[in-house]
């Protein structure tokens, strides 16, 4: 059975768990799935400095920090206990791509050869990791939602509002995938 | 009954994630107890393990995904959703109620200029660092301790996003 959990899970087991979260966290008090506002909230925490935006009782949305928290305890989990040992399997055109790029380690979800420390310092790294992590925090805000928020949540309440965000999102992925992250794996 | 914390705003409330703003706001139980926050820390631990286990946290599959060259994290995604539109007509048909008997409420989501151009940006930023803001944490918790650093400059993003939120169209 554990051998069994430690292999990647396909698409049908693991998509309609994930849909689950939507009626559970409804069930549970009337909470709507979404993840992207729990980094608000520690703004809102930590940094409010007077911004309307951050000025509000962030303790009647706690809930969604002990969310938060329990996705790092449920990786810390998969990472430990449930650890796949074995490479990422992906599409051989992708391992020719990055292979150009000197992406030859997949034994880690995370690509290690470009997520690391010492990479922060360089400025391929500074631009995955900082810009990237800036872009993640700044366009989910602005556009109300992330994957679990819009795409998830949204579509699952079928709002076009969310259709919408779900293919800029995707439109955005596309254009830097292809276009412009290849020029930045060069740097 | 409903109590909304008086908040002077210059714009509509576009940003339905905090409900305690909205007028959908529900009472708060009287007293919290372990299971009223536990009960979320719970759902959380299960669906960072099975983001980790389906691999939509690897870099490698968004990459995948935005090349077109693998079904995976299309399945993931449109069988999330199929399964969340049959749970909320469910919920709605049968007029299901929380487990403390509340009526569930469901937000409208308005559609406001921010969808388009926000969304293209976190699409950039998706793409670059192979995580949404659910991932994040999960790729921290299963041992990438470095993107510690990009959640850090997620946060950041968000409160810049609060600061300039008064001149950027919505």
């Amino acid at each position: 059975m554990i051998e069994l959990l430690r292999r990647p899970w396909p698409w049908y087991i693991a998509g309609p768990l994930i849909g689950l979260m939507v009626p559970a966290l409804l069930i549970m008090g009337n909470k709507t799935f979404g993840l992207s506002s729990s980094l608000r909230h520690i703004c809102a925490i930590c940094i409010p400095s007077k911004i309307p935006f951050f000025r509000y009782d962030w303790k009647k949305e706690a809930w969604n920090l002990f969310f938060a928290g329990g996705i790092i305890v449920g990786g810390f989990i998969a990472g430990t206990l449930l650890l796949n040992t074995q490479p990422v399997q992906v599409n051989p055109k992708l391992v020719s791509e990055l292979f150009q790029y000197g992406v030859t380690d997949y034994h880690s979800l995370v690509p290690r050869q470009l997520f690391n420390w010492q990479m922060l310092f360089t400025m391929k790294g500074l631009i995955l990791m900082i810009v990237g992590g800036f872009l993640v925090g700044f366009g989910t805000r602005y556009a109300g939602g992330c994957t679990s928020g819009h795409s998830i949540m949204g579509l699952s309440n079928l709002q076009v509002s969310s259709l919408i965000a779900t293919v800029c999102f995707m439109a955005g992925g596309f254009i830097m995938a292809n276009y412009i992250l290849p020029y930045i794996l060069t740097l | 009954m409903s109590k909304v914390i008086p908040l002077r705003r210059q714009k509509p409330n576009t940003d339905f994630e905090v409900r305690s703003l909205d007028a959908y706001d529900t009472e708060q139980p009287e007293k919290a107890t372990w299971w009223s926050y536990g009960k979320y820390l719970i759902a959380g631990i299960l669906f960072g393990i099975i983001l980790v286990k389906s691999e939509v946290i690897s870099w490698f599959r968004i990459q995948e995904m935005f090349r077109l060259q693998s079904f995976h994290m299309y399945g993931v995604i449109g069988s999330a959703i199929v399964t969340g539109i049959i749970s909320v007509q469910i919920i709605k048909r049968f007029h299901i109620k929380t487990i403390d008997g509340e009526r569930i409420e469901l937000p409208q989501k308005r559609f406001h200029q921010g969808q388009v151009y926000g969304g293209l940006i976190f699409g950039f930023g998706w793409a670059l660092t192979g995580a949404c803001p659910g991932p994040i944490f999960a790729q921290i918790g299963s041992g990438a301790f470095v993107i510690i650093v990009t959640l850090i400059s997620a946060i950041a993003g968000t409160w810049v996003y609060g600061l300039a939120r008064e001149k950027l169209p919505h």
